[in-house]
């Protein structure tokens, strides 16, 4: 009871104590600095961060024209392995794409005003990771030419798509979600357009950012209407984070396989989607920080916030595992049961402890608040949580599938050179798209920072 | 050269199949070699070891530019064109059967083949053969890939330079005119055993012509021990039959006869016949196996032995003491076995008359002289055991008639020699190093269907016209003259042995088919009619010439011969047993893909051979699978990988014969280890004394079943086990409880579906298979692979788990694994009901059609693999690259025009073989009527030996299928997911003794 109470002062206490920004700025400054980094010199090492990623940009051109060239078969995929690498990148990068969402969605309707800080980039690495996870199911397909006829377009051959497939309910989730997360991140980004315009000296900028900007001069209608456009979609960005991960994982759970066919599969994708997305947040603004020097916007209170998000996600997921293990073995169903065995004792078992290490323990350090504090620290817990979440998606669809019910057809899957190619060349998209944001957009929302600074009358509110 | 260019100039330079895949295999570049060897075995580095700046560019644009070169397939322009003159019943779309005959090693089976527009397409079993009734082996089935093979030799050749027929015909006959004004040319011959009435009466007029001549006989894989076991009993050359119709209980004595030799086709049929066990009524007979090596017969047997090679002949020779034979005292071997042998004694003798012991091929003479004997003492001769005249036309001592031959050439005493469609160079016993004596002949002349390994030695080499493309006849088992009549002109240009026998007859006038004629009608010593002859020709044998059976008694003083001539040995040091390969033969079927790729039966090895050895004896060797080991046999060594066979016998290592060929063609050159090379004339099928040494390296084989590592196996029959995916039972458990088959499994009895049923207003179609009758022949793997145009994807395709087989036979150990249980189940499409694969098709590209098959319309596929995903049973087979060869051009003559060849990217499966119901459709609306039951036959059904697979109408109460699904044995597999598969099994059910099953428990 004692220590319940001790931790709930403590937390109260950072609460008031450590402020969303760093003291001593006005709203000059901060836009100030924030544009700075879009409106400055192209530094040197952008250009070699931005080499390195487009690089791997074209490894995956290689691999995927490769498999344009040849077929599904450059990769390690078999018969009981139907899916593999690709399946497992799809829901890996979707779940990533998760965090954005969250934060500027439901984080806004609940009024977190820490959020502002970090929810432009996490928008923009929503959308990097929905469009490098969208390419997989495109090119994954044994006849990527003809994906097209998984959309419900109207043709001469007058069929349709086969509407109990949940590949086909995917096809409508994610491309809604991409949609949605693509208008919520470019009406964010308006007003910030509007000031890059005019501080832009060239004349190039200024009438491509004015473009974009659609006009935009900050009259009081046009933020009493931006404000109701923002929050209305917001409300419909809201449902879409449980629905598209829910369907994803619907891949899975329609399927009749053991270690698929389970009906904790939805809630347990979402709370995985979070976890993994918020793992991706910290990634990136832990480094970002530091080189662009935005320690005043993005402070220990946001980590730590992130931190304890990606915690309370994690047992939520640790949870999902054990109500695994005990399904298994309560549902008194040999295949569930062999699943589970496969999965502890099979061949696969370095994946299964693996994955307990990066999603289990690791975040559990997070109840330290001397770790959860330390940027490093969270850093590399968020790292196992990267990688913890792949071997996830990799011990569901490859170890379930592996040895499913005939064993005259048990088979091993191991991913080739053409499956990492391709896994690494999306991580060079997802990283270049990413430089392009941060060096041509603001990272972080200028207008809204402005908004919570002490002087103003939000935050004062 | 770059890249682009070389793989450019090599594509370019392609006749036929190339099994490149990749761009590296094909520009041929050592470096890219490697990388390319890594990245597919199993566990190997993903990466590879620095793609350097260049090379990575070099990629990049190779990718690029072959995506032009490989990426489209431009079909040719073609012109359909009507006929003028319309040859008589051929009508496009319909296919005409021609009854021919299908031979190896001189005996034949009759086969019909369907004709599709003058191409030859798909060969079945000729129902009103003996040897057949309708079914045939799986080398009949792989013949047709055979005939289109495009490395079939397709020039005469003289020292390695193409030439003309002329040019040889010329050659020839002058040099033997020469030979023979000098005081007769000393002319040898050497052929494979004939028994072709025709060949041998136009060898002996060779033989008449050329006073100095001699024919020889040899194949590697011939029934060396039989005929001297025959003189060793009978003093004479006789040919041994069994009516397995009338046996009640069968010894098989290492023989797997049900799988293997010229009337397994028969047998099987014969012998299955007498165990259809459908009610509680029906009785059965019983088989013992004590064999050597795992087979298909010891699989199908109610009790199986494993014997060490060593040990065999004493074995045997237990058998014979336990009998009552008074030369034979029981030998000290292992208790186990004795009272195995005692036992099966017991049960021989309650059944006098109505048993028969078989002894294998590969059983030394005085095995097969004991077995002769111990039929007689039996009382079998006459009823189960038939003997006749020999069915070869001259049987000799084909290894003594090798060996003279090679004595003769040696002395430099051969003027020229013949080889008739055999390969001595490659197959003959090591010791005799048959090339260099050939190389001592002046003239070498060979006849084959490749340029193989002796045309290369040879100074002429006439491409072979193949059995379809010529005229011919052979015996049957059982002496059956069986006609062959060509079913396509030679594709490139062949001639047949007749031809060339003829030409040496200094006549090249008359084609074969004048040749077979004249014999029949004239020289013959009943001469036929001409319609006679056209009859014969229709049916494909000529009626009733088999041999008669003949009461033929064994000599007095065999039994104490045979118990001397028994090898003495109960050896503890580790035997070699040489056997044929299950699929490639003795070599020759080596380039034959749909051969190499068939999963060897219990091995499930593709692609290769192996060391087999029992898990015991691996055990004490600290050998694994996949370990390289230094075999050798006196002072001749060989590496090979090691495969480790559950019921393999102890001490007792198998090597099957035929791989490691190293001119056999672009399928089957280089493919496994060659056993010939260890094998001596001395030791031609069991070779003791060996040692093997394990080697630090490994080979990868490619399985289809079990992956590398022998603990799965286990792991494997016991899931199977659990999940009672085979049921078993004995004729005793079954008659006390008729339904154990059925409660066995959870099948769901209310309609638990979100969908409402599938309404049947028409067929409603289903199959059967018959466990029991399973003997795991492979036919209707080979069947189906021809029916419906199944790619092959060559060795590292199928280590990574790709193979295209629609039907596949699992094989599943149970219990101890130097002992255990084999059990076969033919696994197909099910054809589910509530299909698991329809509702996730994204597209609707596999969909439940109106009479309850589950259709795959390729067409719509796009290839998501989720339907593969989910189908429970795991049959559905992906493109995963362009698998089907589109550019040989003579492979797209092979193919059967109803069923759609499969592009790159597209799942396809076991359709029961739609393009048959169709066409049974269309005959019966035609006329106006149902179609009956046994109208349609699904290709695994058609070729199966034992009738274990039954296709039907399961809305006509009266078809086959409907009364086998209404027998208590009848049940689905994994019916407890509420599929309701319409592919059903019937249990097996097995018939073990009593007093043997008392013995296992005490």
């Amino acid at each position: 009871m004692k220590g319940k109470k001790r931790r709930e002062s403590v937390s109260t206490t950072i609460l008031a104590k450590v402020p969303v920004v760093e003291p001593g700025h006005t709203p000059a400054t901060v836009t100030d600095q924030i544009s700075s980094v879009v409106l400055t010199r192209t530094p040197k090492w952008w250009y070699a961060a931005f080499g390195a990623s487009f690089l791997l940009v074209l490894l995956l051109m290689q691999a995927v024209t490769k498999l344009l060239v040849e077929g599904t078969g450059i990769w390690g995929l078999n018969v009981p392995v139907g899916w593999g690498f690709a399946i497992i990148n799809f829901v890996w990068w979707i779940g990533i794409g998760h965090a954005g969402t969250l934060i500027s969605a439901i984080l806004l309707l609940l009024r977190q005003p820490w959020r502002t800080s970090i929810n432009r980039f996490a928008e923009a690495m929503t959308l990097f990771a929905v469009a490098c996870a969208g390419l997989f199911p495109l090119i994954h397909v044994g006849r990527p030419w003809l994906a097209y006829w998984l959309l419900p377009i109207p043709n001469t051959m007058d069929m349709w798509p086969q509407f109990r497939s949940p590949l086909i309910w995917d096809v409508f989730a994610v491309s809604t979600y991409a949609t949605a997360s693509l208008l919520f991140w470019y009406v964010g980004l308006i007003p910030d357009l509007a000031t890059l315009r005019d501080r832009s000296i060239s004349r190039v900028r200024k009438v491509v950012y004015g473009f974009f900007a659609m006009g935009w001069r900050g009259s009081a209608r046009h933020w009493h209407n931006y404000e109701s456009a923002y929050l209305l979609l917001a409300g419909l960005a809201t449902p879409l984070v449980v629905s598209v991960h829910t369907i994803v994982s619907f891949d899975f759970a329609i399927g009749q396989i053991p270690g698929w066919h389970a009906t904790i599969f939805p809630p347990y994708f979402v709370a995985g989607a979070i976890f993994a997305g918020f793992a991706m947040v910290i990634t990136l603004a832990v480094p970002l920080r530091v080189i662009f020097r935005l320690q005043d916007f993005i402070t220990l209170r946001h980590i730590q916030s992130m931190a304890k998000v990606m915690l309370a996600t994690g047992l939520i997921v640790a949870y999902g595992y054990l109500t695994e293990i005990f399904m298994a073995f309560y549902s008194g169903n040999q295949y569930e049961e062999f699943m589970l065995l496969n999965r502890i004792q099979g061949p696969y078992r370095y994946h299964w402890y693996a994955l307990l290490l990066c999603n289990v323990l690791a975040p559990q350090l997070m109840w330290i608040k001397r770790a959860r504090t330390s940027p490093l620290i969270v850093f590399v817990v968020a790292m196992f949580v990267n990688v913890g979440m792949w071997l996830e998606r990799f011990v569901i669809v490859v170890t379930s599938l592996h040895r499913d019910f005939m064993p005259s057809s048990w088979g091993m899957y191991h991913g080739t050179y053409w499956d990492w190619a391709t896994f690494i060349g999306t991580i060079g998209l997802f990283l270049s798209l990413l430089f392009l944001f941060i060096r041509f957009l603001p990272m972080i929302s200028m207008f809204e920072m402005r908004t919570i600074l002490p002087e103003s009358e939000d935050s004062q509110a | 050269m770059s890249t682009t260019s070389t793989a450019k100039k090599r594509l370019l330079g392609t006749r036929g199949r190339e099994f490149w895949r990749s761009l590296e295999e094909l520009a041929d570049d050592p470096e890219f070699e490697q990388v390319l060897h890594r990245e597919f075995p199993e566990q190997a580095a993903v990466w590879p070891e620095g793609v350097d700046r260049r090379r990575f560019l070099q990629l990049t644009s190779a990718s690029l530019a072959l995506a032009g070169l490989a990426g489209c397939t431009r079909q040719p322009p073609e012109k359909i064109v009507p006929y003028v003159n319309q040859p008589e019943e051929l009508i496009p779309g319909q296919p005409l059967y021609f009854a021919s005959a299908f031979e190896l090693d001189g005996y034949a089976n009759g086969i019909l083949v369907e004709s599709h527009m003058g191409r030859p397409t798909k060969i079945e079993g000729n129902p009103d053969h003996p040897a057949s009734l309708g079914a045939t082996d799986l080398f009949a089935q792989a013949a047709i890939l055979s005939v289109y093979d495009p490395d079939r030799s397709q020039a005469v050749r003289h020292l390695n330079r193409i030439r003309t027929w002329r040019a040889f015909v010329d050659d020839t006959r002058r040099g033997l005119n020469a030979l023979n004004a000098l005081g007769g040319a000393r002319l040898r011959i050497l052929t494979g055993p004939v028994t072709s009435p025709t060949l041998a009466a136009k060898l002996d007029e060779v033989l008449a012509t050329y006073p100095q001549a001699r024919w020889h006989q040899y194949s590697a894989a011939g029934r060396h021990s039989g005929s001297s076991g025959s003189r060793m009993a009978f003093g004479m050359e006789v040919a041994t039959r069994y009516d397995f119709r009338q046996a009640k209980v069968v010894l098989s004595l290492d023989a797997d006869f049900l799988n293997t030799g010229a009337a397994a086709v028969r047998y099987a049929r014969d012998f299955m016949g007498g165990r259809q066990i459908r009610s509680v009524a029906d009785s059965m007979n019983r088989l013992y196996v004590a064999e050597m090596t795992p087979s298909g017969t010891g699989a199908a047997a109610d009790h199986r032995l494993p014997v060490p090679a060593g040990a065999f002949d004493q074995f045997t020779a237990a058998l014979a003491s336990a009998l009552g034979i008074p030369e034979f005292s029981p030998p000290e071997l292992d208790e186990r076995l004795l009272s195995w042998v005692r036992v099966v004694a017991r049960d021989l003798e309650a059944h006098r008359g109505a048993c028969a012991v078989i002894a294998g091929a590969y059983c030394s003479p005085a095995v097969h002289a004991l077995v002769h004997i111990l039929n007689d003492r039996l009382g079998n001769n006459g009823r189960t055991v038939l003997h006749s005249d020999p069915i070869e036309a001259r049987p000799v001592d084909q290894l003594q008639d090798l060996q003279t031959l090679v004595r003769d050439m040696s002395a430099g005493e051969v003027d020229a020699l013949v080889v008739l469609a055999v390969n001595p160079v490659f197959d003959a016993p090591a010791d005799l190093d048959f090339a260099a004596a050939m190389m001592k002949v002046s003239r070498r002349i060979h006849l084959g269907l490749h340029d193989d390994e002796t045309a290369e030695l040879c100074h002429w080499h006439v491409p072979q016209a193949h059995d379809l493309e010529s005229w011919g006849d052979a015996r049957a088992f059982d002496g059956t003259v069986t006609l062959r009549q060509p079913l396509i002109d030679p594709l490139y240009g062949g001639k047949c042995p007749l031809e060339l026998l003829q030409l040496l007859l200094g006549d090249d006038g008359l084609s074969n088919r004048e040749i077979l004629e004249r014999f029949w009608q004239q020289t013959a010593s009943s001469t036929m009619s001409v319609a006679a002859w056209r009859k014969a020709v229709h049916d494909g044998f000529i009626r009733d010439s088999q041999k008669p059976p003949r009461a033929i008694e064994t000599r007095p003083d065999a039994a104490a011969e045979v118990a001397v001539g028994l090898s003495a040995t109960t050896d503890a040091a580790i035997t070699v047993v040489f056997r044929p390969d299950p699929t490639i033969y003795d070599g020759r079927f080596a380039n034959n893909g749909w051969l190499q790729e068939c999963p060897k039966p219990l091995s499930k090895l593709t692609w290769d051979n192996a060391a087999i050895v029992g898990p015991a004896l691996a055990a004490r060797m600290g050998v694994a699978n996949e370990q390289m080991v230094r075999l050798e046999l006196e002072d001749r060594a060989l590496e090979l990988p090691i495969w480790i066979q559950p019921g393999q016998a102890d001490r007792t290592l198998t090597l099957h014969l035929g791989h490691g060929r190293s001119r056999a063609g672009r399928v089957g050159t280089d493919t496994g280890f060659n056993a010939y090379s260890v094998r001596t004339s001395t030791a031609l099928w069991r070779a003791p004394g060996a040692r093997v040494t394990p080697l630090a390296t490994t080979y990868p084989l490619a399985t289809t079943q079990l992956h590398h590592n022998i603990a799965p196996v286990n792991l494997e029959g016991e899931e199977a086990e659990k999940r009672h995916l085979v049921r078993i039972a004995s004729l005793e458990t079954f008659r006390h409880h008729p339904e154990f088959a059925k409660h066995a499994g959870h099948a769901p009895t209310a309609d638990v579906s979100l969908y409402p049923p599938y309404e049947y207003n028409g067929y409603a179609w289903g199959l059967s298979v018959d466990l029991g009758a399973c003997t795991g022949c492979n036919a209707c793997v080979l069947a189906c692979q021809s029916e419906n145009n199944i790619a092959v994807v060559g060795k590292d395709q199928v280590q990574m788990g790709r193979e295209m087989h629609w039907i596949r036979i699992d094989r599943y150990f149970a219990g101890d694994l130097d002992d255990p249980q084999i059990h076969h189940q033919p696994v197909m499409c099910m054809h589910c009901e509530q299909a698991p694969c329809e509702v996730v098709c994204p597209v609707a590209a596999t969909t439940h059609s109106s009479e309850g098959l589950n259709e795959m319309t390729y067409n719509r596929c796009v290839g998501t693999r989720y339907c593969s995903n989910n189908c429970p049973y795991k049959v559905r087979r992906f493109n995963f690259l362009k698998y089907s060869d589109y550019e040989t051009p003579v492979l797209s003559l092979m193919r059967n025009p109803d069923v759609t060849v499969r592009f790159r990217g597209v799942m396809e499966k076991c359709t029961y073989c739609v393009q048959r119901i169709n066409h049974a459709r269309i005959t019966a609306e035609k006329e106006n009527r149902k179609i009956s039951d046994g109208e349609i036959v699904t290709a695994c059904q058609q070729v199966c030996p034992s009738e274990a697979i039954v296709f039907g109408d399961l809305n006509d109460p009266e078809s086959e299928a409907v009364r086998r699904k209404s027998s208590s044995l009848d049940y689905g597999i994994l019916e407890e997911l509420s599929t309701k598969p319409r592919t059903t099994y019937l249990a097996r059910v097995q018939n073990p003794n009593s007093a043997l099953e008392a013995e296992k428990k005490a």
